[in-house]
């Protein structure tokens, strides 16, 4: 009998419009496989069995499947993105008991799309960590090795999707968040651009940086969900109104035939684990043989990434946060006064990351240091943004490691934030610059661990990215 | 930058403005941590005096007519607030502070 989770997301599809497979069937098959796996992973905070059994009955009642692009095709959706009638929780005891009264624009969209959603998903509490140890309610363990970690933040929709609990999932990548999971669980992870795809909805951490990401087992499989989700979005002021390319995918490698591929020294420099340099070179002399021209290259500014970043973000998170005051929705610890209030609310509702972000946030912003700290690292931002510029004026697309490592052990770097945030070196240069990025993967250290090739390309090219990501996906790496 | 000392009063300060209570428990590990993250971010001093600098995005013409359309209910919206009534958010008594 053919193993229903192992299905790719365009056989489903064409199985379920075809009949031959009914959405019901699907979903209880994942649910027996959540049931079997998940207790050792910690993948979903909460399954949604009897919404995603009513979804597939509706599903099978409809005749009009040939118009639904994800019909019956079982997906998990990362904590921080809403969902009506759903808790959505975001990792953090403060909204430990929220209830949104509406779907997240890609919620909705992928319920249009005839997508069944399976459950809401682990992560660092409000997307802050690299590596699902900072959520408020268990850590998500790497199923490659259940004593590692699965990157971070959005490590259960990672491991849901590498562990084939789902057969896709969504998650959201600020620095990293999407890239660096998927690179450490050996699935597709991909970050479109800055602006492609709506926020309304995202429970927001940097606003300047968030962009919601999908995982999936293959290229294709990524591709069917950024489809699904991609396009402007009136209800977010930052949804760009460009029309969105059509993704064709091809079947072998011949994209690479030509195509010229930067190599940024900076991203090879002396941080990177033996057995990454190891495997992404390898993917790189293969890519050569199948034709793609290698440019050695500089980006220059790329050392001021991780700080830059963590001075951004931190402030963003630090002005974002503060609506958490225990008066509207979420978590409150009652006080005296209003000020008594605020203060036990965020004391008890935050953990320590978050708390330390808010604080650096806030003190980056502070009268006094603003300049020092959050004007240079915009400056480094923008040198960021112009290397991005310059490299793509001589290449199509950039090619790096996702995570300097392979999957550290739970436990490994909790006490040691900037060890913790060297986990994002060869991911927050994209979030900077806002271009899109890719990761997929390459093979693995002789331990069965994965490792990921991070693929760039300029601002609203995803359609190339993929199409490239799928040639390099034909190469048989992994 | 480099030379920035992170205090216990420094930390108690920044945490006053961002409404957080630390605990004594809290406090030095916080003050070590921080020193340690912005003993990392003083990297960026290099890049002072010239280069490109970061501007906000054009306007993306976003903006849309101001005329009246449905919003959530507000039922719903209040039965995720820890106290309300009569269709208001209830926090203490503020005019006392």
């Amino acid at each position: 009998m053919t193993d229903l989770t192992a299905l790719d997301i365009a056989s489903t599809v064409r199985a379920v419009r075809a009949r031959a497979l009914g959405p019901t069937e699907l979903v209880r098959a994942f649910l027996a496989r959540v049931e079997s796996q998940d207790p050792g992973l910690g993948a979903f905070l909460r399954v949604d069995a009897e919404g995603a059994l009513a979804t597939a009955r509706a599903l099978e009642s409809r005749d009009d499947l040939d118009a639904l692009p994800l019909a019956g095709v079982v997906l998990a959706v990362k904590d921080c993105l809403c969902t009506r009638g759903l808790r959505t929780t975001c990792g953090s005891r403060m909204l430990e008991r929220w209830v949104p009264p509406y779907d997240a624009h890609v919620v909705a969209r992928l319920r249009a799309s005839g997508a069944i959603v399976l459950g809401k998903t682990n992560m660092d509490e409000f997307a802050m960590g690299s590596s699902t140890e900072n959520s408020a309610f268990f850590p998500t363990r790497n199923p490659r090795d259940p004593s590692r970690v699965p990157g971070g933040s959005s490590g259960g929709s990672a491991v849901a999707v590498a562990a084939r609990m789902a057969q896709g999932a969504l998650g959201t990548d600020t620095g990293g968040s999407v890239r660096q999971p998927a690179a450490l669980t050996g699935v597709v992870g991909f970050k479109p651009t800055y602006g492609r795809v709506s926020r309304y909805g995202l429970v927001a951490f940097a606003s300047s940086l968030d962009v919601v990401s999908p995982f999936g087992g293959s290229v294709g499989d990524v591709a069917a969900v950024y489809e699904a989700i991609a396009g402007h979005d009136p209800r977010d002021g930052t949804s760009a109104s460009l029309p969105v390319e059509p993704v064709l995918l091809p079947e072998g490698p011949e994209v690479l035939r030509g195509l010229r591929v930067g190599v940024p020294r900076e991203y090879f420099s002396e941080g990177l684990d033996d057995v990454v340099r190891a495997r992404v070179e390898s993917a790189l002399d293969a890519l050569q043989r199948a034709g793609a021209v290698l440019v050695p290259l500089s980006m220059p500014h790329t050392r001021y990434a991780v700080a830059a970043y963590y001075v951004l973000a931190t402030a963003e998170a630090s002005a974002n946060l503060a609506r958490y005051d225990g008066v509207r929705y979420g978590l409150r610890v009652e006080g005296r006064h209003l000020k008594d209030l605020y203060g036990a609310t965020r004391d008890r509702g935050f953990g320590p990351e978050v708390k330390r972000r808010i604080l650096l946030g806030t003190f980056a912003l502070s009268a006094g240091y603003q300049q020092a700290f959050y004007g240079r690292a915009q400056r480094a931002r923008a040198h960021l943004r112009e290397d991005f510029r310059q490299t793509f004026a001589q290449v199509d697309v950039v090619a790096t490691p996702t995570s300097p490592t392979v999957a550290f052990p739970l436990g490994q770097r909790v006490d040691d934030p900037v060890a913790m945030y060297q986990a994002d070196v060869c991911t927050l240069p994209a979030s900077l610059a806002g271009v899109p990025a890719l990761s997929l993967p390459v093979g693995e250290s002789p331990s069965g661990l994965p490792v990921g090739l991070q693929l760039l390309a300029p601002h609203f090219a995803e359609a190339r990215l993929l199409r490239v990501a799928r040639g390099v996906e034909a190469l048989g790496l992994r | 930058m480099a030379a920035l000392e992170v205090t216990p009063e420094l930390v108690r300060a920044t945490a006053a403005l961002a409404r957080l209570e630390l605990t004594d428990a809290e406090l030095p590990g916080m003050v070590a941590q921080l020193q340690r993250i912005l003993d990392h971010v003083s990297v960026l001093e290099a890049l002072d005096a010239e280069g490109p600098v970061e501007e906000p995005p054009a306007p993306s013409g976003a903006l849309r007519e101001d005329t009246p359309r449905p919003c959530l209910d507000r039922d719903e919206v209040l039965s995720q607030a820890p106290r309300s009534a009569e269709g208001f958010f209830l926090v203490p008594s503020v005019l006392e502070e």
